[in-house]
């Protein structure tokens, strides 16, 4: 017998237990993105070297462990575990949807109560290293930085009872489709973005500016805005509580945002620095900084959450200690990784200047989000 | 281009374009040309892949409308 594994399932083996992993894409495509994590360990072999039979790889898969194997969309996948079935394995497992799924899985996880009243949550998309936010106050919910995905968020807010009432975009996303302009159009909140970031947008929207202040719930519960371009012009990050640093696509915990991916390196760079060798330098030590990705599954602390102090990360993070002004320039405009998938569609589409049909849109999506300087 | 054989393969899933492509190769001839018509957008990195790992070599490839063509000569 051979037995489906969803996305959500791989999520907890990841993350809590091991996992052995036979990945049948051609090797291009495993390469360049695949499931990673502490304890999972994973070969590649392509289905279409495997149609004559799978004796060859027999020996390579370890006998104690489950086998999961992975393709690109399913199909392949359950071919290579009937086979692997028929020659004898027992407990092959397939993941169900293949990476497509595994891409578009949201995991929401606490990071905290908010001194003010209310909690905030991670919803980290493991499979491309996107992380967006909800905050939950009184009633009422923001969300930030949100996936195309808009079924998870629509179903935690329902089953908190909480009327969903500002979607805010840190920034214009070039390696992610915005689920926040759809969000508000569903549930009447507002759509914030900013504004040096939607000079080409198609539609209408709040304009997130320096010191805009942004309430959720009755209480007291304040989202304020710290303009700090560098990735984007119009970058933004979002200070919550007097607590969290929402610091969008501009710092990480292992890197820092690249300033390339809207054609305008060289004219960032500077921006860049001043944000975060100076801005975020004058911000209380004592922050918490949520970032909007994050690059390797050991970035994850042990409750499952990408945070770190933004004294650490000053103390740690090299992108932080590059002292010489055209050293830093080199390291964030030099030998970048590649751009994320489809990158000048996907900001067209969050510009609203294409539509594209939401198979496009999954496929577009395909790979990681490659956001930082490094990988 | 002369093809020896066409294979349709519209509207098949994936792994089903190779898995023809590759059971109709095998009763082919060396030096002959296979055109194969499919439809899965991951055919083409896929059978590039396949033809490079099984001594085949891809000489041209085109997209007409939502159609992927291939040809693919024996080696």
């Amino acid at each position: 017998m051979i037995y489906p594994l969803t996305a959500k399932e791989v999520a907890k083996r990841v993350l809590e237990g091991n996992l052995f992993i036979l990945d049948v894409r051609n090797e291009g495509d495993f390469n360049n993105w695949k499931i990673e994590g502490k304890n999972v360990t994973s070969i590649n072999k392509p289905y279409f070297d495997l149609i004559d039979g799978v004796e060859e790889i027999l020996d390579h898969l370890p006998s104690d462990q489950d086998i999961l194997v992975v393709c690109a969309k399913e199909g392949s996948s359950k071919m290579v575990a009937d086979m692997l079935d028929e020659a004898g394995r027992e407990k092959v497992f397939y993941l169900e949807g293949g990476m497509k799924a595994w891409s578009e899985y949201l995991q929401p996880v606490k990071v905290g109560d908010l001194k003010s009243g209310g909690e905030l949550y991670q919803f980290n998309r493991i499979g491309k290293g996107c992380l967006s936010y909800f905050v939950a106050s009184q009633g009422e919910a923001a969300i930030i930085d949100s996936a195309r995905m808009t079924d998870a968020y629509e179903e935690f807010a329902a089953q908190k009872n909480l009327k969903i009432t500002h979607l805010i975009d840190t920034h214009l996303h070039a390696d992610h489709i915005s689920g926040g302009r759809k969000l508000a159009e569903k549930t009447g909140g507002k759509y914030w973005l900013p504004s040096k970031d939607a000079e080409e947008v198609t539609f209408s929207y709040e304009p997130l500016e320096d010191g805009q202040e942004i309430k959720v719930g009755e209480s007291n519960i304040t989202i304020q805005a710290l303009y700090s371009p560098g990735h984007t012009i119009g970058s933004t990050s979002l200070m919550i509580d007097d607590n969290y640093l929402l610091s969008g696509d501009i710092l990480f915990v292992d890197s820092i945002g690249r300033p390339d991916l809207a054609g305008k390196a060289e004219d960032w760079v500077g921006d860049l620095r001043t944000t975060l060798y100076t801005k975020y330098k004058e911000l209380s030590d004592d922050l918490i900084v949520l970032p909007a990705h994050f690059g390797k599954m050991s970035e994850l602390n042990e409750n499952g959450v990408v945070q770190e102090k933004l004294s650490v990360l000053f103390e740690k993070n090299e992108g932080l200690n590059i002292q010489d002004e055209e050293e830093f320039r080199k390291a964030v405009s030099e030998n970048l990784p590649p751009q994320p998938n489809a990158y000048q569609e996907i900001r067209q589409t969050n510009m609203g200047k294409i539509n594209p049909d939401e198979e496009s849109q999954r496929e577009m999506e395909i790979g990681p989000n490659r956001c930082a300087i490094t990988e | 281009m002369e093809s020896t054989q066409v294979l349709d393969a519209k509207g098949l899933a994936c792994p089903m374009p190779i898995v023809r492509t590759k059971k109709m190769m095998d009763t082919l001839n060396s030096g002959d040309i296979l055109e194969i018509h499919a439809t899965d957008k991951g055919a083409l990195s896929d059978l590039t892949a396949w033809a490079k790992s099984s001594g085949h070599e891809l000489l041209d490839h085109q997209a007409e409308n939502d159609v992927l063509k291939f040809w693919i000569k024996k080696g």
